[in-house]
């Protein structure tokens, strides 16, 4: 049995223009100590598909479908026990530390709490345990800055912060909302190698959503590429960064910025992210899609496993010749 | 901090000399004096008491000679009560309207919060519609219709078997049960105020991010909103409470009018239409200088709730 797996995963919201499909479908399933990247731009449904498994979706959205973790649906699981579990099995760090982090409480008070609830430690044993962490993620003189307020912190420290204080309870699962988003390049750079030794030490499994898919090269082992609300390209990080099939997955590689190309512009996918209440009747990247024709348009291609390559999935009615001519375009 | 606070305070002397100067003014612009009435009085004793009091002499020079009395303490004698000083007439009656006020401030920003935080979290269900519904009832009525109201009930109509009242319409003789229908009117007021805020703030904070990562911890309800959005929902309540306190001393002068209360609002009633110089400004310094202290308060507050703010 998988540490975690989704099944048939789909959030909806009702807002005053009708009930919109956030998710649609979504199927993955995590081993432990493996890392999963979810890839998407902005509106993609990555976040809202984690956020539903961890019952924190806006009030006005509802999730269906299955998330199974050890076999238990965290979608129908009563509130109280839900709490037993985030937190303590699955813990969640976001895109934003600037405002993520409660300002008016020290960082003690945050980090011990987690342990009182669910390790019941004294509040004592539970500030030793927190600088510890503290220390783990490599905060200096973490004794001394365990009691300050996080405003105190630098936006890299942070989210360093909110990693010591994921992986308190060494938890399962570490979900990771766009970690480095908010961050500097650099410090971006730092906190993804944390994450991929604190996963050596800990033994935890990581989702990590992300836009940047040099993140997801970096620390993934595999990799699901979404697009309107639906699962694009899912399989290992190799198969998807080094032998993209879709014709989105392959756009999002183009765009890229690469060291290499003397090239001064970058290159992006014209057009916009879908409005997802008005969503084509086929397939959700129609619009923007280069070899899209009218059987594109009309009927949602099905994620079915790649010509040739079983254990990647893909969803696109185009196959062979014109994709390799799609790649071949981008790198010539 | 206290740098701060001496600041602050030494800041109140230019602010209350221009409230003085501005008020004295007015005052005097105001036809009529404190010794002009139906019943004539002969020329020799109006002109004695204008010499006793300085009336005589050019505005410049009494504003000088009040001045002069206020820095010594002294907010002067009463010009139609006589044998009266300010000071003494204030001692007089500032216990009652502390009492009333303070107590309908202290039961309004507890009875707000909890209204608040009830509806805040029961969002559109009927505790929510009845917070909402008092509030505006608070807010729309005027003390002066409110207040006769609340007679009309618990005094008239609402009867013990012996006859009389449940409550006493008005006056005062210290005991409690003369305080409940002024110190009821007051809060009801203020109480409409602070658990609106209330209401609005804790429904922002419960929706910002820092609680999204609470929820993620697994913390039950109760630790969310007691321990994370409890503080930042009530600064905007630190913001109205100062001036929440200062109208309840200012909605005396409605309240005690109403309730035949002796406290300061009716003297400053009184004092006004007496044209009684003194007092009504002795009570003005008084109510900047408390004015200036709550605000002061309600600034550390701030600090207190806030750990980003430091003074």
């Amino acid at each position: 049995m998988s540490l975690l797996e989704v099944k048939n995963l789909g959030v909806k919201f009702s807002t005053p223009d009708g009930v919109i499909s956030a998710v649609n479908g979504v199927n993955f399933s995590l081993e432990r100590g493996q890392t999963i990247g979810i890839v998407g731009e902005s509106g993609s449904g990555k976040s809202q598909t984690v956020l539903a498994m961890m019952g924190l979706l806006a009030k006005n959205g509802v999730a269906n479908g299955e998330a199974l973790f050890e076999g238990k649906n965290l979608l129908t699981m009563p509130a109280k026990e839900l709490n037993r579990v985030r937190g303590d099995r699955i813990s969640m760090i976001f895109q934003d530390p600037m405002t993520s982090l409660n300002p008016y409480l020290t960082v003690e008070r945050q980090m011990t709490e987690v342990l009182e609830l669910h390790k019941g430690l004294s509040r004592k044993a539970a500030r030793v345990r927190a600088i510890q962490l503290l220390d783990a993620v490599k905060i200096p003189e973490a004794a001394r800055r365990v009691d300050m307020y996080p405003h105190e912190f630098s936006g890299g420290m942070r989210q360093r912060v909110m990693i010591a204080m994921a992986l308190l309870c060494e938890p399962e699962i570490l979900i990771a909302d766009e970690p480095t988003t908010a961050l500097d390049v650099t410090v971006q750079a730092q906190i993804i190698t944390l994450l991929k030794e604190l996963q050596r030490d800990f033994g935890t499994a990581i989702i990590m959503i992300t836009h940047d898919l040099g993140v997801v090269a970096g620390i993934c082992d595999q990799v699901m590429v979404m697009y309107g609300g639906r699962t694009m390209e899912y399989g290992g990080a190799r198969d998807i960064f080094y032998d993209a099939t879709h014709p989105y997955t392959i756009g999002l590689l183009n765009a890229l910025p690469r060291l290499d190309h003397d090239g001064a512009e970058l290159i992006s996918i014209p057009g916009n992210p879908p409005n997802m209440a008005h969503m084509p009747a086929g397939c959700p990247f129609c619009e923007r899609c280069s070899l899209a024709d009218e059987h594109c348009h009309q009927v949602l291609p099905a994620l079915l496993p790649a010509e040739g390559k079983p254990h990647v999935l893909r969803a696109c009615h185009k196959t062979g010749e014109p994709i390799l001519r799609l790649k071949e375009v981008a790198h010539g | 901090m206290w740098s701060y606070i001496l600041r602050r305070l030494l800041w109140a002397i230019p602010t209350a000399l221009a409230v003085i100067t501005l008020c004295y003014l007015m005052l005097h612009l105001t036809p009529g004096g404190p010794f002009d009435s139906e019943r004539q009085v002969s020329a020799a004793v109006l002109a004695n008491l204008q010499a006793k009091y300085h009336l005589d002499q050019p505005l410049w020079r009494q504003y000088l000679y009040y001045l002069n009395d206020l820095l010594h303490g002294d907010l002067g004698a009463s010009f139609r009560y006589a044998d009266w000083s300010v000071n003494s007439l204030v001692a007089q009656a500032l216990p009652v309207s502390a009492t009333v006020g303070g107590l309908s401030v202290i039961l309004s920003l507890v009875i707000g919060v909890i209204l608040g935080i009830a509806a805040a979290l029961r969002q559109n269900s009927i505790i929510d519609y009845v917070v909402m519904f008092l509030g505006n009832i608070g807010n729309t009525i005027p003390s002066f219709v409110m207040g006769p109201v609340l007679i009309l009930i618990f005094a008239i109509w609402l009867k013990h078997p012996d006859g009389n009242g449940w409550l006493p319409a008005g006056g005062w003789d210290g005991h409690a049960i003369y305080m409940i229908l002024p110190v009821a009117l007051l809060t009801l007021i203020n109480v409409a105020t602070i658990g609106r805020i209330m209401r609005a703030g804790l429904i922002e904070t419960m929706s910002s991010n820092f609680i999204r990562t609470a929820r993620a911890k697994g913390l039950p309800l109760r630790t969310i909103v007691f321990r994370h959005a409890l503080k930042p929902a009530l600064i905007p309540v630190a913001s109205v409470l100062g001036p929440v306190a200062i109208s309840a001393i200012t909605a005396a002068v409605v309240t005690e009018t109403v309730f035949s209360l002796p406290g300061l609002g009716k003297l400053i009633v009184n004092g006004a239409s007496n044209r009684d110089y003194t007092l009504v400004l002795g009570l003005v310094v008084l109510i900047t200088v408390i004015a200036v202290v709550f605000n002061l308060l309600v600034d550390l507050a701030y600090a207190l709730l806030d750990p980003r703010i430091r003074y």
